[in-house]
């Protein structure tokens, strides 16, 4: 169901227990699934609530500081998690191969492409969106500087660039415009703001404001 | 008298939006029990669908339904033509496949996952036919529309006569718009005869009106929201099958249905840019005189639609020539409908004319930018016009100047930097500036802001931005009181986003919508303010939301003047749109651009150094986006110029490299600095701004100064798009090459 983990259903932290009941009954749907497949699988085929259990696997994320217990499809990637189940449709989808960086968002504060890894495979870690990227109303110095540099035109890939160009300056290859160009060449811009990009980032670098 | 906003590099009204994924973009809605949808599409590329088995897909969790020929819900609209009759692919109307790709049915599930799984369970036989995709095989079926018919003036084909002749056949591969937002669309029918759509375009009012056509509702029950939009170039300037194809699905299962296309189905559901092969031939005096052109050009289309462009529009008025000759022909295949590409036709023809020139002037031996201003056109010589305003010399003197022109070897492979060839290159681009009709409404609330809306469209250069600029400007309101809303079919008529238009057309009628408020009031004030009894609209002075008496004794402020008289808010709206000036002038945006490369000498390998280009575009509105615009247009004109080839299999009739890892295009270290310089002088007839449109024109001939300094660095012509470094091989065999 696409609308079941928005922010506001998501169970509120359980203990321990409960979350082992959790898995027990979800556990004794696969058992049960082992001990009479032809049954089960046909039950599957007309009953929602039974597929949906065993198609499902529970994962605890932190997200943008809010720490989620879900439970998703082991086949949802990060990507498609944030938008169509959390809401979080800031991070976008430019292919969904790892080719265009449109998906950029910071796992442990590493940049990676959220379409590259499957959502149940980043178990406990620390996920940043540009939701969460600032703080309250008060924008990144990154935001900032793309804005005043113009740093986009449709701003479909922005939220990709500017989670990479955090995390560019974090790992200190925002020396030159020529090291920006190249560690910041995973995000394609097709409205072709590179220059923009650059110059926000360069700024940023000189501003001495890399937070 | 206060600055204006308008030629100031304001920051966009929008980019907050935008840095915070704030902005929401069609596939961001999730109406409450949205479903989603996924496409199977055809695998072969001509011939008929013989079965559809849908029981597997039909017994996968979560599926709704599957939709195809078979059971799809009537389009009423379809009736209207018949089938065979080019009226473009009519999705699911009957069991013909004209092209790879082609949607073949529509999966609904309730998850994303389970319709992208159940899509690979729907099985598809197919009577396959012969099919044709390859324009150079096909050329005996190239044929002529009636709206690209041969054009001449002077003498047919007088080049032959001339002393200096040049003639040669440029070719431009299939090049795919991908814009990073996928294409897709929500629709919601929330009544059999009730349409919410959330879509990917350039135009509400345009999508509006074709759903109107298909499905026979009345046009206020379609409502069309695109508030932003993630990119387009173009292709979001019709109605795609795909969306058609999610429309039928939503009315069959009557729940909302969303569907976005993945990258490789971009290269086949939303059009392209046609391959094309063209042939320039020119002549000229001795001393540099054109005497004529001839410029013969072909380009594919789909078995269902002629799509036509401005191929050969450039070639009839860039150069002062008595003697042109064009002529443009389609070659249909079996390959889904091309859609205008940002610069469209005239990027193409541009490659061609401005490559043909500077071939020439090796010829001739004359610089390439001196044989430009000898014959530049100082009159349209098409129409027999004057230009409404032309300042393209001084525009290649300021391109000149900037990159250095005058400091370059003109013999071919004469220079060389750090072990590399160094080639400088100049071209020209033109772009007609059009003026459309639009309405907008304006909305001074007794607070003192300001709300202006019109069904306009931004896929990016920044409009509603430009729009504050112009109603700042005429009303005095500071500009972060004002508002200006687009993107909403309830919002009164804007035209699509194409063809550089947006500022020229809207621009002018926010100008007039603003003016008329004023009128309203201060007539207000004369009638109700004792203070303004006396004066008359045109007398009173309008500043920081307040009208002044001419004498500057009396204010009153909006708000006051509102509140006073007890009203929530005025609300004016204007229509407004270009009149006699368009027949007594022809009316154009220039562009010049030159580019400085590094050619490898042992592998050919182009790297652009530097590229400085200009334009003349009118007053400039917004200094900043208009800037971005244009380097934009460069980034796609690196494309076009180095890289961008959309490959196919004729074998298959399918597109072997449809993605991004091997449909290259730029990214940020492809790039060089980019410095962007306007004219910036107003055309005193197009429009109350004298603004031009930018968008194309950013492109428009980039490719040309490519691979004219390419030529200027290697001594080896590429006429072939892209340049890439295979086409340069023998650069080591040509060590005395010359022109
Ligand atoms: S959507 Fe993930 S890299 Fe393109
Ligand atoms: S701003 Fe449009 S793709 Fe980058």
């Amino acid at each position: 169901m696409p609308q079941e983990n928005k922010p506001s259903s998501v169970p509120p932290k359980k203990d321990k227990q409960e979350a082992r009941r959790d898995f027990l009954k979800q556990s004794s749907a696969v058992m049960a699934l082992a001990l009479a497949p032809p049954l089960v699988l046909k039950a599957a085929q007309h009953d929602e609530a039974i597929a949906a259990v065993f198609e499902k696997m529970p994962v605890n994320l932190e997200i943008n500081g809010k720490k989620m217990q879900l439970s998703v499809e082991p086949r949802v990637t990060l990507l498609d998690l944030l938008r169509e189940q959390l809401a979080l449709t800031g991070t976008k989808k430019g292919c969904d191969h790892g080719q265009c960086g449109a998906c950029t968002v910071h796992v442990n504060g590493q940049r990676i492409n959220s379409c590259l890894t499957l959502a149940v495979m980043q178990e406990g870690k620390k996920i940043t969106t540009i939701e969460g990227l600032s703080n309250g109303d008060q924008l990144h110095p990154v935001q900032e500087a793309f804005i005043r540099h113009d740093g986009f035109q449709c701003g479909y890939c922005t939220p990709g660039q500017i989670m990479s160009a955090v995390a560019c300056l974090h790992e200190g290859h925002a020396g030159s415009p020529e090291q920006i160009r190249e560690f910041m060449s995973g995000n394609i811009c097709r409205c072709g703001a590179y220059d923009n990009i650059v110059n926000a980032i360069m700024d940023v670098k000189n501003g001495g404001q890399t937070a | 008298m206060k600055k204006p906003q308008t030629g100031q590099p304001m920051d966009r009204v929008d980019g907050r939006l935008k840095v915070t994924g704030g902005a929401k973009y069609f596939a961001d809605h999730q109406p409450a029990d949205m479903q989603f949808a996924a496409l199977v599409c055809s695998t072969i590329s001509c011939g008929a669908i013989a079965s559809i088995s849908t029981t597997k897909a039909l017994r996968a969790p979560g599926v709704a339904d599957v939709v195809s020929h078979l059971n799809a819900p009537p389009v009423p609209g379809y009736k209207k033509t018949n089938p065979g009759d080019k009226n473009g692919l009519q999705i699911f109307r009957d069991n013909r496949i004209y092209s790879n790709g082609q949607p073949v049915a529509i999966v609904v599930a309730n998850t994303m996952e389970r319709a992208v799984y159940a899509a690979s369970l729907v099985e598809v036989q197919y009577n396959q036919e012969t099919h044709y995709t390859n324009m150079e095989a096909g050329m005996d079926k190239a044929f002529q529309n009636n709206r690209m018919k041969d054009y001449s003036r002077g003498e047919i084909n007088a080049w032959q006569k001339a002393p200096v002749t040049h003639s040669a056949q440029y070719t431009i591969p299939l090049e795919v718009h991908n814009p990073m937002e996928l294409a897709g669309i929500i629709a919601h029918w929330t009544s059999p005869d009730t349409l919410t759509l959330y879509a990917k375009t350039q135009g509400v009012k345009s999508v509006q009106e074709t759903i109107q056509e298909l499905f026979e509702i009345p046009e206020q029950n379609i409502t069309v929201h695109s508030r932003f939009v993630g990119g387009a170039f173009g292709m979001a300037l019709r109605v795609w099958p795909l969306e058609i194809a999610t429309i039928l699905a939503a009315k069959k299962i009557r729940k909302p249905v969303k569907l976005v296309i993945t990258r490789e189905q971009m290269f086949t559901l939303v059009g392209y840019r046609p391959n094309s092969s063209q042939k320039i031939s020119m002549g000229a005096t001795a001393d540099g005189k054109l005497t004529g052109i001839t410029h013969e050009a072909v380009a594919i289309t789909s078995p269902y639609e002629d799509f036509t462009e401005g191929i050969v529009a450039m070639t009839k008025f860039m150069y002062d020539c008595p003697n042109v000759n064009t002529r443009y022909q389609l070659v249909p295949l079996n390959m889904s409908t091309p859609i205008w590409m940002r610069g469209p036709g005239e990027a193409t023809g541009s490659f061609a004319l401005e490559s043909a020139i500077d071939e020439l002037s090796y010829k001739l031996k004359i610089d390439p930018l001196q044989l430009r201003i000898l014959n530049h056109a100082d009159t349209d010589p098409e129409r027999n016009l004057p230009f409404s305003s032309k300042y393209l010399k001084e525009a290649y003197q300021i391109g000149a100047e900037k990159i250095g022109w005058s400091s370059r070897n003109p013999a071919p492979r004469s220079m060389q930097e750090n072990g590399m060839l160094v080639g400088y290159g100049m071209s020209s681009g033109t772009f007609g500036a059009y003026r459309g009709k639009a309405t907008v409404s304006a909305i001074l609330k007794s607070d003192g802001t300001l709300t202006l809306q019109s069904a306009a469209a931004d896929i990016g250069p920044g409009t509603a931005t430009a729009m504050v600029q112009i109603a700042a400007d005429v009303t005095g309101i500071s500009p972060d009181k004002i508002t200006f809303m687009l993107g909403e079919s309830t919002f009164p008529y804007a035209p699509e986003q194409g063809g550089s238009a947006t500022v020229s057309t809207v621009g002018s009628a926010v100008s007039d919508v603003c003016h008329a408020l004023l009128k309203e009031l201060a007539n207000l004030a004369i009638s109700q303010v004792p203070a303004f009894k006396q004066t008359t609209p045109e007398l009173i002075i309008y500043e920081d939301g307040q009208l002044i008496t001419a004498d500057r004794q009396t204010k009153i402020t909006h708000e006051a003047l509102l509140q006073q008289q007890k009203l929530p808010e005025v609300k004016v709206t204007a229509t407004s749109q270009g009149g006699e000036e368009r027949k007594k002038y022809s009316m154009y945006s220039f562009s010049v651009h030159f580019a400085k490369v590094h050619v490898h000498p042992a592998t050919g390998v182009v790297r652009i150094q530097h590229i400085v280009s200009v334009a003349d575009a009118g007053a400039i509105v917004n200094t900043k986006t208009a800037r971005s615009q244009m380097i934009g247009g460069v980034v796609g004109g690196i494309g076009m110029a180095l890289t961008e080839e959309a490959i196919l299999d004729h074998r298959f009739g399918r597109f072997v490299n449809n993605n991004y890892a091997d449909y290259h295009v730029p990214v940020n270290a492809d790039t060089p600095p980019t410095d962007v310089y306007f004219v910036n002088k107003k055309d005193p007839y197009i429009n109350p701004m004298g603004s031009k449109g930018l968008g194309e024109i950013a492109l428009i001939g980039f490719a040309a100064a490519v691979s004219n300094a390419v030529f200027h660095a290697t001594g080896i012509r590429v006429r072939d798009l892209p340049i890439t470094p295979d086409k340069l091989l023998h650069i080591v065999s040509t060590e005395n090459a010359t022109a």
